[in-house]
């Protein structure tokens, strides 16, 4: 038998980026804003988003798609407070992809959503190479982890658009350079939004909240 | 564990090529894989082994390219790689710099009979 060698040059995530593509045009046809939020567990990613429902709940119709390896104590959360809830178990997997999201997006009101929250799975490692349909990427560091995230996962912050560095009440316990670390994370990405918050205190909330309002606003034209 | 739906990717491209070309079998797979990937290649080859046994890529060699990572400096444009977590240009010393390579994961081509 001769071997023959066929040319292939293709990136190995193809399928899933056509069916991001295919997310993201399906979102866009009702004007939803979709956001990504990605960070390692615990960072505040379900505060981050009880606190955005809390107060823009009168500005803007919201949604959330919940990813976790198991359980639905986030999405039960969401619920409570009345917004429209899909939870995805990935039953191990460490992220969220394309076809989670496509299913996950069938039983949300679309037509009557301006604001899609997609919460993925805590994970610092991968998250970013699985395009879902997302419009921003906005990714939670907090202050318990460490400055030296970014050189760990430098991925991670490159792609994203907007990074929260949550828990920022705790300086005073911890020995973390925000200064230095935001030089490194702007370093990486020079375009990022870079914004110090505490969800629990809510300072510098406000900054966070002006950003996403205007995002909706422009999504709206 | 994301090597999982990586595999099932990277197979099912190889088989819609080997099909295009209508291959009767898949011998060797060529992937570059970079450092920044966070692609095991070890992990990729052991769900491979599972998930193409049944198919005409069942046996088929897998052969890794990795590429290093590599970053630019923006201030005087120097090419370096990233010793131990340091990512500061070792030439000026800034810390503004984009990634060059180390972020692939693509297959160069298949080896088909």
């Amino acid at each position: 038998m001769t071997v023959k060698v066929i040319k292939v040059g293709e990136d190995i995530l193809g399928a899933n980026e056509e069916k991001a593509r295919a997310n993201q045009n399906r979102l866009h046809s009702h004007g939803v804003l979709t956001v990504d939020i990605m960070s390692s567990p615990g960072a505040g990613k379900t505060s981050l988003i009880m606190a955005t429902i809390k107060h823009m709940k009168d500005k803007a119709s919201m949604a959330v798609i919940e990813g976790d390896v198991a359980s639905s104590v986030d999405a039960d959360k969401i619920n409570e407070m009345g917004i429209p809830v899909v939870q995805i178990n990935t039953a191990g997997g460490c992220h969220l992809d394309a076809n989670m999201v496509e299913i996950a997006l069938n039983d949300l009101p679309l037509e009557n959503i301006e604001l899609l929250f997609i919460e993925n799975v805590g994970n610092l490692i991968c998250p970013n190479a699985f395009a879902l349909g997302e419009d921003k990427r906005v990714m939670i560091s907090s202050l318990p982890e460490g400055d030296d995230k970014p050189y760990k996962y430098p991925a991670m912050f490159a792609d994203s658009d907007v990074v929260l560095l949550n828990k920022i009440d705790l300086q005073p316990y911890l020995d973390f350079d925000i200064d230095g670390f935001k030089k490194i994370v702007t370093g990486l990405n020079p375009d990022v939004i870079f914004l110090p918050v505490s969800c629990k205190t809510g300072e510098g909330m406000d900054a966070w909240f002006d950003w996403l309002e205007s995002a909706v606003k422009g999504k709206k034209k | 564990m994301h090597e999982f739906s990586i595999t099932e990717s990277m197979l099912s491209l190889a088989l819609e090529k080997a099909n295009e070309a209508s291959a009767g079998k898949i011998t060797r797979i060529n992937l570059v894989v970079g450092e920044l990937s966070g692609v095991v290649s070890e992990c990729v080859q052991f769900y491979f082994d599972f998930l193409a046994k049944d198919t005409i890529a069942g046996g088929a060699e897998l052969a890794f390219e990795t590429k290093p990572t590599t970053v630019r400096c923006h201030q005087c444009n120097n090419v370096f790689t990233p010793e131990n977590g340091n990512w500061a240009c070792p030439e000026c010393r800034e810390t503004g710099i984009e990634i060059v390579s180390g972020r692939e994961c693509y297959m160069e081509s298949i080896e088909v009979e």
